[in-house]
């Protein structure tokens, strides 16, 4: 077999029972006894249990990965398990860690797991990642994909990596010794609120399923030696339309993180890739006014004569809306500026808050003075003055 | 004609079409092309100053167009532009 670019550890037989577990592995000639050896001494290190960790936390526990380690700080919720197939019904309300420790120890209890309840940050990703030979980068934000990157980089460890949105997967190998990071690819994070996260944008809940055994693919791949991992291309999926193709990654020699080196430690790193808070994102694009439900409740209920914009999808006005909205998709709203009246105040809503923040800043762009964003969207209407429109 | 592939979170941006045709001779000609006829895709693509952004990669067939001359690498008719912006769900 190929020769692994990890670092050797104390080598170990494998027991009998062992030897029948992995025979399906053990026969093929890119993994065998040494290959399983491998995989059995091996410790990767999952940030996040989630979408993409379960799957991948599955498959290399089933595939015999000596020690995972599972970095999670969230509770399992109901609106989780359209995809976390790690937690199940019953999990509802349990630290994702202890659900997920139940679940791999009955798929292989020869799997050590390590938990580390934590959110990781600057100040604990180095004492986390101590011992690991390869990371798998299963987080849901920016801020802490750029922070698994630097740390990939500064501690000189592969990223596995794989990032999902709506029906659009990526996935590749990072921070090698030769190979281009995360940051060559994008060098900064948008703005908050350019992109929309899975909670307003949504995934299809098979997606993180498709992307995460790619990771789990690829780590097995490092491991074991076998293949061609996905170092220097990044695979692209679109699930929808099923179209796939895989592009080249060049390393950029300007790269702050493994071109010129500028990042140097992970405070620098955090500083430089944090999401800008809400007030940096005002000052690029405006601040916008807002309402708060309670008090659009009590104008209506007084009779002010208010009109209720509503910019989100067709498919969410069959979840839940508001009565008497006036629905207008936010990719429409400047092509029927004319449906709305300059004469009456304006309240625009969409699920979260964040569509129509836009929505407000574009009405005033045009000429609309007295135009609210209604804070915390259509969920918060629903928690602080209608428990039964339904969130989502 | 160059092509351009959008991902899906864009194409509802572009009357629901993922594969769009562009006039140009470069990548920022294809870029404003499609930017005229689908305005609300404009500032998805480029900042303000018609700029690319730092976080959406734009692949002239398999290259990153930052490697080969950004905006004004020259297109063929033969050629597909992917656009591939950063997406952070897990």
């Amino acid at each position: 077999m190929a020769t692994s670019t990890l670092p050797e550890r104390a080598t170990g037989d494998l027991a009998p029972d062992e030897y029948l577990r992995y025979s399906r592995h053990l026969i093929l000639p890119e993994i065998g006894v040494d290959g399983q050896r491998a995989l059995r001494r091996a410790r990767v290190l999952l940030v996040g249990a989630g979408g993409l960790g379960s799957p991948a936390a599955l498959y290399l526990a089933a595939a015999g990965v000596g020690t995972l380690g599972l970095v999670d700080f969230d509770h399992v919720d109901v609106t989780n398990l359209q995809r976390q197939v790690l937690h199940g019904t019953r999990d509802i309300g349990r630290h994702k860690l202890d659900s997920a420790r139940d679940r791999l120890r009955d798929i292989n209890p020869g799997v050590h797991v390590e938990g580390f309840p934590v959110r990781l940050s600057a100040d604990n990703a180095r004492e986390i990642a101590n011992g690991f030979d390869l990371i798998l980068d299963g987080t849901d934000n920016f801020a802490t994909r750029y922070l698994v990157n630097d740390l990939c980089v500064l501690q000189g460890v592969p990223n596995v990596y794989g990032s999902i949105f709506r029906f659009d997967g990526q996935a590749s190998v990072f921070a090698t010794r030769d190979g281009p990071c995360y940051r060559c690819l994008y060098r900064e994070p948008p703005p908050a609120g350019l992109v929309p996260a899975c909670a307003e944008g949504g995934v299809l809940g098979v997606l993180p399923g498709l992307v995460g055994t790619i990771q789990a693919t690829e780590a097995i791949k490092l491991i074991t030696g076998a293949g061609t991992p996905l170092i220097g291309r990044l695979l692209l999926v679109d699930a929808l339309h099923w179209r796939q193709r895989v592009v080249r990654l060049r390393r950029d020699p300007f790269c702050p993180a493994c071109g010129t080196r500028e990042i140097r430690d992970l405070s620098d790193a955090e500083q430089l890739c944090a999401v800008k808070p809400i007030d940096d994102v005002d000052a690029v694009f405006g601040a916008v006014p807002e309402i708060e439900p309670a008090t659009l409740h009590a104008r209506l209920r007084s009779g002010d004569a208010l009109d209720i914009l509503d910019v989100r999808e067709p498919h969410e006005w069959a979840i839940a809306s508001l009565d008497g909205a006036l629905r207008i998709p936010l990719a429409a709203l400047e092509s029927r500026l004319d449906e709305l009246s300059r004469d009456h105040e304006i309240v625009v809503h969409c699920k979260g808050g964040g569509r129509s923040a836009q929505a407000v800043r574009r009405l005033r762009a045009a000429g609309f003075k007295r135009v609210w964003n209604l804070a915390g969207g259509i969920k918060r209407w629903s928690e602080d003055v209608d428990p039964s429109v339904p969130t989502y | 004609m160059p092509t351009i592939s959008l991902p899906s979170v864009l194409t509802p941006l572009a009357s629901g079409e993922h594969t769009l045709s562009a006039s140009g001779s470069t990548v920022g000609q294809a870029i404003d092309d499609i930017s005229r006829r689908f305005p609300a895709l404009s500032p998805r693509l480029r900042d303000e100053n018609g700029e690319p952004y730092p976080f959406v990669t734009i692949y002239l067939n398999d290259e990153d167009i930052r490697f080969i001359g950004g905006f004004n690498a020259p297109v063929q008719p033969t050629d597909e532009l992917s656009v591939v912006p950063a997406v952070a769900g897990g």
